[in-house]
This record gives C-alpha cells, structure tokens and sequence, in this order.
C-alpha cells in the first residue's frame, strides 16, 4: 500500500491539473460563444450567395465556364481546416481521418493546410502539403478566406489542379461537430435546391451571365471558406470544452478516490500505532 | 408618390453582418454597366457592382446612403438584395483615414514606381474616394 505522503503529493498534483482543465473549460466557453455569435452572423450572406448560384446554375445547361466543369489536371486540392492546438479531444483526428478514409488517392492529393495539427499528421502520414496557412486560425477573418481562396482559384485556373474539396468539422452544436468532406468545384448544386429555386421569374444577367459567374463562383467559394473557417473554430472550442469537462469530472473522480485511500491509510497507520503501544505496555507488565 | 403598395424590401448584406433591412421606395446605385436605379416590379436580374455609394429612398425625403466597394446585387421584382465584400454606413467611416489612403494612393500611382501594382492602387484609391465622397 502506499504511503500517506505518495497518496497527498499525488492527490495535488491532480488537484493542480484540475484546476488547468477547469480554467482551460471555461476558456474555450466563451470562446465557443464568441465563434458561435460570428457564425450566425455570416450565415444570411453565405445563404445569399448560395441562392444566386444555384439560380444562375439552373439555367446554365449551356453556358461553359470554367469553374463549372473539372480541370485537365488530375489533381486534387483539398483545403483541410483543424485547429492550430491541441487538448481537444477527436477533433483533429476526425478531419485528418476524413481524409485518409475518403477514398481520394494519396498520391494526387495536394493539401492546402489551415491549422497546424491537421497539417502535421496528414504530413506525418506522406500527403503532399502545398501551401500552409495556420495562423489564419488564431482569428479568422473574410480577408484571410479571400486569400486562400485567390491562391487555390488561381492554381485551379491555372490547371494545376482539377478539382477543389473542403475538409473542415461543421459545428451542428456545443456537443456536436460533423466532420465534412464537401466538394467546391466544379461547383455542384443539390437537385433540391435548384427545383425551389426556379419557381421565381426567369433571372436576367448582367453584363453576361459568364461575367456575373466570374464575380459570383469566387465569392461562393470564399463564403464557404469563411463560413467553414468561423465554423471550425466554434467546434474547435466546442470540442475542446467538452475534453476539458470530462477531464475535470475524471479529476474529480480520481481525487475522491484518493481522499479515501489517503484517510484509510491514516486509519492504518493509527491503528497501528495503537497496537504498537498496547503490545508494548502488554510486554513490559 | 411613396405608397405602400409601391415599396419593396432591401437588403444590404456583408460578409459578418447585415447592414441594412428595409423597406424602400427606390434604390439607386453603380453597376459596372453604370450606374441605376430601381423601382418596384423591376425585371429580376442580377447583376455586379461597382464602387460606389447606394441611395436608398425610403419615403419623399427620407434617403440614406452607404459605401459599397465591391460585389453583386440580385433584383426580384419585390426584394433588392446587396451582396458586399465591404460596405460601410456613413457614421462608421473616417474621414481622416480615406484622405489619408487617397492621398497614399496618388502619390503611389503618380510615382509610377517599378513593381507597382497598378491595379491595387487604383482599387485603393477608388475606395476612399468613395467613402470621402459619402461624408459630403
């Protein structure tokens, strides 16, 4: 059995790190409320654009455009959104799994990493990682999301690649995240979506329906960037904040286990004491 | 002439926040096709912006304005809705800073300099132009 003072130094020692969890759970709360707030604000502006492109798609059996058929190129992008820190529980292991189960071949990956968990394991496991943006993750703005998206756009209509997947964990709720595999382009419209939208009246364009595509597909792109970016970084702290919860309720548990190990040895130890005495006063009578 | 039956809904949308929603008369503003201006009933069409400055009358002399720098717009018959990378309402700019980027953005394009980005610039220079010429 060990002794009382293994028991209390261990006993703190998983007091302290209880406290760390505890502080870290209530870090990534309001955190997650912050992202959360910025999510549901960029929401109106991705379902806008969303509406304009399967209205313009609807009607675009015979317009050809490049962002809406696969490039020459063989390749695939595949833009992996995951969280730049640890102590999140599955979280990054979900959308790096994502990937590797997805059936896409390894060797025609390129991966435009954003977060560096996510990049370090996909790198880890031999994907080609092309382009690394992961202090974008710190604080996620429309601006960055507009980079990333010039910078794959730009290697997509140079016919580098052929064709561009997001890979991110969309945030359902606090306790829920799915990991999401979606494809950007060429630019798939559920059939659903398409159906509702073409109740209204015929829509014109202007100057052409190709130019208007031309301002719109980038946009479309980058609102799915930005939405997944402020959504990842909501599940991020979700997940995180759940980690967090069950290690401090684990803490909790272990220390009462401890507290009573430690009052039993003491017991002991008096008990024995005790006996040391009696046996001793016994002996000298 | 601003009737109820003749007002429709608009929407001016960004990125993080909706800027405005309202009910208006007429909306006028700059397309790359030029700029126009849109009643009721119009002909759904969607269509690019241009750098400018939105009017939206909402009543006989009730207008209000924003700086729209870039996106599109779509225009039903009885909604306008706004798409802007950027788009700001008059009180939120300042004044200070656009004269100081337009300023920035002449001498840039004046000087004419080797490995200037010319069409930076001028974006640059468009947008505070637009947002000096809002605070008038």
């Amino acid at each position: 059995m060990a002794s009382m003072k293994d028991i209390k130094q261990r006993k703190s020692s998983i007091q302290s790190t209880q406290q760390i969890t505890k502080a870290m759970k209530l870090v990534s709360t309001v955190k997650l409320q912050k992202a959360r707030t910025r999510a549901e604000n960029a929401n109106p502006f991705f379902q806008h654009v969303y509406n304009t492109v399967s209205t313009i798609l609807a009607k675009s059996e015979n317009i050809s455009h490049p962002f809406l058929k696969s490039g020459d190129s063989d390749r695939i992008a595949v833009v992996v959104i995951t969280s730049n820190r640890g102590l999140a529980g599955g979280y990054n292991s979900n959308v790096v799994k994502l990937i590797t189960e997805s059936g896409l071949p390894k060797d025609k990956i390129d991966i435009y990493a954003i977060g560096g968990k996510g990049r370090d394991s996909l790198d880890h496991k031999g994907y080609t990682i092309v382009s690394d943006d992961s202090p974008v993750m710190e604080a996620p703005t429309y601006d960055d999301a507009k980079e990333i998206c010039d910078k794959v756009l730009d290697s997509f209509a140079k016919g580098e690649i052929g064709e561009i997947y997001l890979a991110y964990a969309h945030f359902k709720n606090t306790v829920v995240n799915v990991p999401t595999l979606m494809k950007l382009l060429p630019v798939e419209v559920d059939e659903e979506d398409v159906q509702e939208s073409k109740v209204e009246a015929p829509m014109g364009f202007e100057p052409t329906d190709e130019e208007v595509l031309d301002v719109v597909i980038p946009k479309y792109v980058t609102s799915l960037f930005y939405g997944a970016l402020i959504e990842a970084v909501a599940s991020e702290n979700g997940a995180r904040m759940q980690a967090m919860d069950s290690a401090t309720s684990n803490a909790e548990e272990m220390i009462s286990d401890l507290s009573l190990k430690y009052n039993r040895a003491r017991q002991g130890a008096i008990t024995q004491e005790l006996t040391e005495i009696i046996a001793g006063a016994q002996a000298i009578s | 002439m601003a009737d109820e039956k003749n007002l429709f809904d608009i929407e001016i949308i960004c990125p993080d926040r909706v800027l405005h929603t309202g009910r208006a008369y007429m909306v006028e503003f700059n397309t790359t096709e030029g700029q126009i201006g849109v009643f009721k009933n119009h002909v759904p069409i969607t269509t690019v912006l241009a750098p400018g400055i939105v009017t939206i009358t909402e009543g006989d002399d009730h207008k209000k304005q924003a700086a729209i720098h870039s996106g599109f717009a779509t225009i039903l018959q009885d909604k306008v809705t706004l798409l802007a990378d950027i788009a700001e309402l008059p009180d939120e700019i300042d004044v200070q800073r656009a004269e100081a980027a337009k300023q920035r953005a002449e001498k840039r394009l004046s000087e004419h300099a080797d490995g200037l980005d010319v069409l930076r610039a001028e974006i640059a220079l468009k947008k505070a132009l637009v947002r000096l010429d809002i605070k008038k």
